[in-house]
């Protein structure tokens, strides 16, 4: 019997995370930061963009990649100040924090992308 | 007259000092040398108070590991050459506590290679008489480069974590955890995960990966825990929705 702990669910999301952000995160800024802003590629009108945004599939996958890629971040920063300033004390309070800011993050994108 | 090169070699005699000091040794250095032969010159003609371990000269045994320049090396596979015109600074293994010289205490690693059972567990043994357990070369295949592991201690020096945290369960005692997890022959993954789904087992690890990057065997231990955690993890999500074991 395993020992009932949160550990393997937040490594998943945290491995799940990294994937996603390795993927996906540096196409839509290089996109959207860099080439669209510096003309390099001409941009999509703001209704197509309004449309591709409109739909629920869409929708789903941006909320995915934001909660995913917070936790990533939440358990990365976690194990930092764990291991970097030996701070393991302060376990429940550090925990509280990164993975509350994500999931403060996540429900922030989830209204942003319900309301747009 | 040939070609020498001064070692630096820690010594720590607990009746004597009440930490670690260096002395120097000039020793010969020919191509063919290795650190070890470097530090069987002293031994045998220089200062024969010298305690260090070694035994088989040939990175099967897994005894002369040691902090050669700041990096955990096999001192008989690490050649002297390679580091002239020196000196060369040799230390004992780190994250570990010093008995004398360059010889460290691996207590703590034998009570932890115990608890992962490394050996094939079975429900029930087989009679002798229906004859051994048969496996294909493929099945073979599937743990054979986690059992080169020889204890040499070189990854538990290397891990930042296992130097932080000493409760850590650290990547030789997993990798040979997944050697047995990983033979067809072997019934105990069970009761493998009880141990290492821990969080001083596998969930320790951030995968800094120099355990990987300093084994002599190309073991890859770290390479064994991200595919452990991964398998920890949907048992994890299995037992949670199937709580009985269906």
């Amino acid at each position: 019997m395993i020992k009932r702990s949160a550990e393997p669910l937040l490594w998943m999301t945290f491995s799940a995370g990294g994937v996603v952000a390795a993927l996906v995160l540096p196409v839509l800024l290089f996109l959207f930061g860099v080439a669209f802003p510096l003309g390099w590629l001409t941009p999509p009108s703001v209704t197509h963009l309004a449309a591709v945004i409109g739909h629920p599939l869409t929708r789903l996958a941006l909320v995915v990649v934001c909660t995913v890629s917070l936790f990533h971040a939440a358990h990365r920063f976690r194990y930092t100040l764990y291991d970097g300033l030996q701070i393991k004390h302060l376990n429940e309070l550090i925990a509280i924090l990164c993975y509350g800011g994500a999931v403060v993050g996540s429900l922030a994108s989830v209204y942003l992308l319900a309301t747009f | 007259m040939q070609k020498q090169i001064k070692l630096q070699v820690a010594r720590y005699r607990p009746e004597q000092e009440s930490e670690s000091v260096f002395d120097e040794f000039e020793v010969p250095c020919p191509n063919d040398w290795v650190v070890l032969d470097g530090l069987n010159h002293i031994k045998d003609q220089l200062d024969g108070t010298l305690s260090y371990r070694w035994s088989c000269r040939m990175g099967i045994c897994g005894s002369c590991g040691m902090t050669v320049n700041g990096e955990p090396k096999l001192t008989c596979a690490t050649f002297l050459t390679d580091y002239a015109p020196g000196p060369v600074r040799v230390e004992p293994l780190r994250n570990f506590p010093v008995i004398r010289d360059l010889i460290v205490d691996l207590g703590d690693f034998m009570q932890k290679l115990v608890r992962v059972k490394p050996w094939i567990v079975r429900a029930a043994e087989k009679p002798l008489s229906s004859g051994e357990y048969l496996q294909t070369p493929e099945e073979m295949d599937e743990y054979k480069q986690f059992s080169m592991c020889i204890n040499c201690m070189l990854c538990y020096s290397a891990c930042p974590i296992y130097g932080l945290d000493p409760k850590f369960i650290g990547p030789a005692a997993i990798a040979l955890a997944q050697r047995y997890n990983l033979d067809s022959r072997d019934e105990g993954a069970a009761e493998r995960l009880e141990v290492l789904s821990d969080h001083e087992g596998i969930w320790g690890c951030t995968f800094v990966g120099e355990c990987t990057k300093v084994c002599p065997k190309n073991v890859n231990p770290a390479g064994a825990i991200q595919r452990y955690k991964l398998n920890a993890a949907l048992e994890s999500v299995k037992s949670f929705f199937l709580p009985r074991g269906a």
